[in-house]
């Protein structure tokens, strides 16, 4: 851990040195914070593009709350429905989509509910749903508990009324959530980022993963300089065609915990 | 227990090397900390000792609500000053969310009742022996302010340092005016809470290590700078 | 100088929540000698200082000085039964009154220290006021209400549960106020300070004034069977 301070006290060396530079406020979601992508890109963005990018780790809906006060410059979220009622009410210019990774279900090692032989990730929450065994869920509106919902249902099973007393909503960041849930031993939805970074797996494992339905899609979207006059919507602009161009997005499918691959780009040229 | 002497070696690892990034949140958590502190110490010692000397017809009230506000939740504090300073906020145009400012201010909002109400419970029994002497000598009220802060100078110290123990281990609030942004408002318990949610359990306890080490040091300074808790003085 | 004696008080009457303290008391407290007000516990010496002093005001009728009041108020100092010690050294005690007229500090400081010498207590200068003894404590206190250099200076028992030497010294240091043209308005329970100090007596009784008169004339010889009775060591209720 101590390295990872001290590349980091290189990269604020760096970062201080160009802090006379212009700089952008982006609320990001904190999946994509902890899977450590952000510590590349932004020192290779502020080289790039001479821009400073802060950093506001928050949970989706806060991110949205941020954009629509102008508090930021751009937010980086994937809750797509959100995103377009974001863009919808006039709160972002445009919706951009940048790379996507996916959700990944996560366990006790001797998966007493069987979801490792499932096919689909509907099997593997029916699995859970009939076995009965502790589920822990975000519970706190963000992009991954909406998408946890969405599965649910798609699944065929309630849990929103009068929830199952198996079913427990931390109310909790990612982070909280997974340390819930490792310390009760249950089940728990998490983006793969988050997990491969997480520090305390004690037990747990990844026991399902790999259905399309589980796919992450991230987006960014600029803060409308038309209600904010105040945003730095050039510098939110440059950073997005950074994020979009070629070097941007090697970089993000580069990137690699332990081994392996967490985000697939898929920027696409802007119509 | 592993864990906690995990932090115990990350605590004194990071100490021993003087890391960067530690020294500079450090910085940083005194900065914003002893800044709000000596503003809510203005504010707030004065405001103590008028109300020990003072009779008016919403004295209980008054000090019923400082009490209460002592135990204001810091994330409502937070919140209310996020609202404030918000671009889309009545103060938006100051353009201070997320800066250390914002910390500051939400800080002072947080600390200034809890230094009032113990100043104002110190200042209310030294008032009751200075009462009659201080009338006698025809002093005005700025007057037995003074003297009643200058000599209870060492019970207001312990108000303050009080003080100071709430703010330095603030997170709630903090966290949201101030954003967590790495290299400008990170301070040592956003990143312990930050670290927390990594399951960095080892380093976030370190982090607390030296939270509290700092805390003690700054205490024993003050208390070395004041010559307080020696005998024979106040 | 001006001079701010007598002291008159008109039919003054003090009651507290509805209780009736003292009075009406009439009578004129003028420069001289001594005087000296005597009483059974609780007749109400306390108060009737407080009252001369203004500390309590007048529920009814009047107390005034030959000067306005602002004037009155800085000619006249208070010592009480307890030394209230303010929680600083003996000579910033000692020096307190005069900053609150706004004397400089060093000024106030080098006063306070020469009045400590002469009351002798330039050994502790530097000391915590509150490690004094008790004689040691009311000496300050008088120090203290003497150094804004008061016309009429009123005590109320200084010398209460003290031990001779400590009882000695302190009507020195009041022989000495007095010698210097200093009105000195003393309560007491102690006969015998009554007939070393007193020009002239104030003997209350029964919420009022019993009898004043010359201390000669009040001790010797007093008009009423009540204050035959004080003088005698009876108990009065």
């Amino acid at each position: 851990m101590t390295l990872r301070w001290m590349i980091f006290a290189v990269v604020a060396v760096l970062m201080t040195c160009a802090a006379q530079a212009e700089t952008m406020r982006m609320a990001v979601t904190t999946s994509f914070h902890n899977s450590g992508l952000a510590e590349v890109l932004l020192p290779r963005i502020t080289q790039e593009t001479g821009i400073e990018v802060q950093l506001l780790v928050v949970g989706t809906g806060q991110a949205l709350k941020l954009g629509q006060a102008g508090d930021v410059d751009a937010i980086l979220v994937h809750s797509k429905a959100a995103e377009e009622v974001f863009v919808a009410k006039g709160y972002g210019t445009h919706r951009r989509e940048i790379m996507y990774n996916d959700f990944v279900l996560i366990g006790p090692e001797d998966d007493p509910a069987g979801v490792k032989d499932a096919a689909t990730v509907a099997e593997a929450l029916q699995k859970i749903a009939q076995t009965r065994p502790a589920f822990v869920s975000r519970g706190d509106d963000s992009g991954t508990h909406r998408r946890e919902l969405a599965l649910w249902a798609s699944a065929g099973v309630d849990v929103t009324d009068a929830s199952p007393d198996w079913y427990r909503a931390a109310g909790a960041g990612m982070g909280a959530t997974l340390n819930t849930a490792v310390g009760m031993g249950a089940y728990v939805l998490s983006d793969r980022a988050t997990w491969l970074k997480f520090g305390n797996k004690a037990g747990q494992a990844i026991l399902f993963e790999g259905d399309a339905a589980l796919f992450n899609q991230y987006a960014y979207l600029p803060v409308s300089p038309q209600l904010h006059a105040h945003v730095a919507h050039d510098s939110a602009q440059r950073v997005e065609e950074w994020l979009t161009s070629a070097a941007g997005q090697t970089m993000i499918g580069d990137y690699q915990i332990a081994g392996t691959r967490l985000f697939v780009p898929n920027a696409r040229a802007r119509e | 227990m592993n864990d906690l002497w995990e932090g115990v070696a990350a605590a004194f690892w990071l100490v021993v090397m003087l890391d960067a990034d530690l020294m500079e949140i450090t910085a940083r958590s005194l900065q914003v900390t002893l800044t709000a502190v000596v503003i809510a110490a203005a504010l707030g010692l004065p405001m103590g000792a008028w109300l020990a000397i003072n009779r008016f017809r919403f004295r209980r009230l008054t000090i019923a609500v400082l009490n209460a506000l002592m135990g204001l939740p810091p994330v409502v504090v937070g919140l209310v000053v996020y609202i404030m300073l918000s671009r889309s906020g009545p103060l938006g145009v100051l353009n201070l969310l997320f800066t250390p400012t914002a910390m500051v201010i939400a800080q002072v909002i947080i600390v200034t009742p809890l230094i009032a109400s113990i100043a104002h419970q110190a200042l209310r029994d030294l008032w009751a022996d200075y009462h009659d002497l201080l009338i006698s000598l025809n002093t005005t009220k700025g007057q037995r302010i003074r003297a009643l802060i200058w000599d209870a100078r060492r019970s207001l110290l312990t108000a303050t340092l009080a003080g100071f123990g709430r703010a330095i281990g603030e997170v709630g609030a903090i966290m949201i005016v101030g954003g967590n942004i790495d290299h400008l408002t990170r301070v040592l318990t956003t990143a312990i809470s930050l670290e927390t949610s990594q399951g960095n359990f080892a380093l976030a306890l370190g982090l607390g290590f030296v939270l509290i080490g700092l805390a003690i040091a700054a205490n024993l300074a003050i208390h070395t700078l004041s010559r307080t808790e020696r005998a024979g003085r106040w | 100088m001006v001079a701010v004696l007598p002291l008159d008080l008109k039919a003054a009457t003090v009651r507290r929540r509805g209780r009736h303290i003292i009075g009406p008391v009439t009578l004129q407290v003028k420069a001289g000698p001594p005087t000296i007000v005597l009483g059974p516990n609780g007749a109400g010496k306390t108060t009737l200082l407080q009252l001369f002093h203004g500390l309590v005001r007048a529920s009814s009728g009047q107390v005034s000085w030959a000067v306005d009041m602002p004037q009155a108020d800085l000619a006249q100092a208070y010592v009480f039964q307890t030394p209230t010690l303010m929680r600083r050294s003996v000579q910033d005690n000692i020096a307190y009154p005069l900053i609150v007229r706004g004397v400089a500090r060093r000024a106030a400081r080098r006063q306070a220290s020469e009045a400590a010498q002469s009351v002798g207590l330039g050994a502790h200068l530097e000391a915590p006021a509150h490690v004094l003894s008790g004689g040691e404590r009311q000496k300050l206190s008088i120090a203290r209400a003497m150094i804004t250099e008061p016309q009429v200076l009123f005590l109320d028992e200084p010398t209460t549960n003290l031990d001779g030497r400590s009882v000695r010294e302190i009507e020195e240091m009041l022989m000495a106020a007095v010698a210097r043209g200093t009105k000195v308005v003393m309560a007491t329970h102690d006969l015998g300070q009554a007939r070393r100090l007193a020009g002239d007596v104030i003997f209350i009784y029964n919420k009022g004034i019993h009898e004043h008169g010359p201390a000669s004339g009040f001790l010797d010889a007093p008009v009423t069977p009540e204050a035959a009775a004080f003088l005698n060591g009876d108990i009065l209720e």
